[in-house]
């Protein structure tokens, strides 16, 4: 039997009918065409399908899109702005070249956000801890590392040059 | 891969769960973080005929500490142990474990029902809980650890019978869990954790067997005025752990002595 759910995507309503076996990953990629987020294996471990289910990170390929019912979803596409200017987690990744083939990066981005969001001024030890639940098969760790690091420096720059308004 | 059909039911109540599960017989399941559940499923390991999904009951999910025990509700997730100020001034050990508990993704679904409703031979709470007596809370009864861990996978909960709280004695003295493993978010190869109570050890061990293990040896020559090194080297003792891709039986054996003693001198020395 299909379930009926209602989910929020990247601030979008979305609605649909989904077999309750239908994985959250598949329901985003194949129902929705949100191809960004990505499937590297079978067994929970990469975190290429990461993405922030209320703002949590999780791994898309564990839940079940019936599970996202009320929910709020996050996905790589929702990361930058509307105009197309980039998250500075991303622009860090490009300028570090934080990735290789980038299989992986979309996954490794929103684990990142959410690790910024938790700590913003992580140590390097905490960004590998934090980014335990992600793997990446080029051996790009050094300069992932690196890209968070920086973006961590520009989203805390940002958030000083930012008028007092909001913290008041 | 993409999991067998089954039948999906979201409960509102604890009451309804038992209801859903009596309904759907004994092939359906609880699904609460889901994080060994899901991925079992998927390579179709697991085929439950329903799913009764707890994850709305908020009512299991709370952490209390009163009358000298540590209450943790079926549905507290790992990410919540790990950062509770009760759990940490209460039982630091638990936060301890919780915060190796596979990765921040995992943490943030997984339950610490779940991973006694599952009873993976390699879990951490089960080790803890059999360490300090704890007790499974289920919609029915309360059963001590000592009973609840039969045999790998397998514990005495009906096919109807939902985990509702853990219950461990509050133990805020030494203490120290290693698990020893290849990489960051494994399951232990083999754990070891040490915890003093009213001036004596616990002791126990993950993965060693089907079910956690209580070091009762290595307890006892402890409270005898054995070293240490010398006490830890009981911890083999009646041990008889299968061989898996990472390790073999002897080699599990020789972890387990040497992740014993470090324990219990890392627990004393903070």
């Amino acid at each position: 039997m299909k379930h009926r759910i209602a989910v929020t995507v990247n601030g979008k309503e979305r609605e649909a009918e989904v077999e309750p076996r239908l994985l959250l990953v598949h329901f985003l990629r194949d129902n929705l065409g949100l191809t960004g987020t990505h499937i590297g294996c079978d067994t929970s471990q990469c975190g290429a399908c990461t993405i922030h289910l209320d703002g949590k990170a999780v791994k898309s390929c564990t839940l079940f899109a019936v599970q996202a019912q009320g929910h709020e979803l996050k996905t790589i596409e929702g990361l930058a702005a509307p105009d197309g200017e980039l998250h500075p987690i991303q622009q860090a990744f490009w300028d570090e070249h934080g990735l290789q083939c980038g299989y992986c990066t979309p996954g490794f981005i929103m684990a990142a956000a959410y690790l910024l969001d938790q700590n913003p001024s992580p140590s390097e030890d905490d960004i590998k801890k934090g980014l335990e639940g992600n793997l990446c098969r080029c051996t790009g760790y050094v300069n992932i590392i690196k890209a968070v690091q920086t973006a961590s420096r520009t989203m805390s720059g940002a958030a000083q040059a930012q008028p007092a308004a909001s913290g008041a | 891969m993409i999991p067998a059909a089954f039948e999906y039911a979201r409960a509102g109540s604890v009451q309804e769960a038992a209801s859903l599960l009596q309904k759907h017989g004994e092939d359906a399941k609880v699904l609460a973080g889901g994080h060994s559940l899901i991925p079992l499923m998927r390579l179709r390991l697991a085929q439950p005929s329903a799913l009764i999904d707890i994850n709305g009951l908020k009512e299991l999910d709370y952490i209390h500490v009163e009358g000298g025990r540590l209450r943790l509700g079926a549905l507290t997730r790992h990410v919540t142990i790990q950062h509770s100020a009760e759990v940490r001034q209460n039982l630091p050990l638990l936060a301890d474990i919780a915060s190796e508990v596979g990765d921040n993704q995992v943490r943030n679904m997984g339950t610490i029902g779940g991973v006694f409703a599952h009873a993976d031979s390699a879990g951490d709470y089960p080790t803890l809980a059999l360490m300090l007596d704890a007790e499974v809370v289920t919609d029915r009864r309360r059963i001590p650890a000592r009973e609840f861990f039969q045999d790998l996978f397998t514990t005495p909960l009906e096919a109807d019978e939902l985990v509702c709280e853990v219950s461990f004695p509050v133990a805020p003295g030494s203490h120290r869990y290693i698990k020893f493993r290849r990489r960051l978010f494994d399951w232990a190869i083999v754990g070891a954790g040490a915890q003093q109570v009213d001036g004596g050890w616990r002791v126990g061990l993950t993965n060693c067997g089907p079910t956690p293990v209580r070091c009762t040896a290595v307890e006892r020559a402890l409270s005898e005025g054995a070293s240490v090194a010398d006490a830890a080297e009981r911890a083999a003792d009646g041990l008889s752990p299968s061989g898996d891709l990472r390790a073999s039986p002897e080699y599990k054996k020789h972890l387990a002595t040497v992740l014993v003693r470090r324990a219990v001198e890392q627990a004393q020395t903070g």
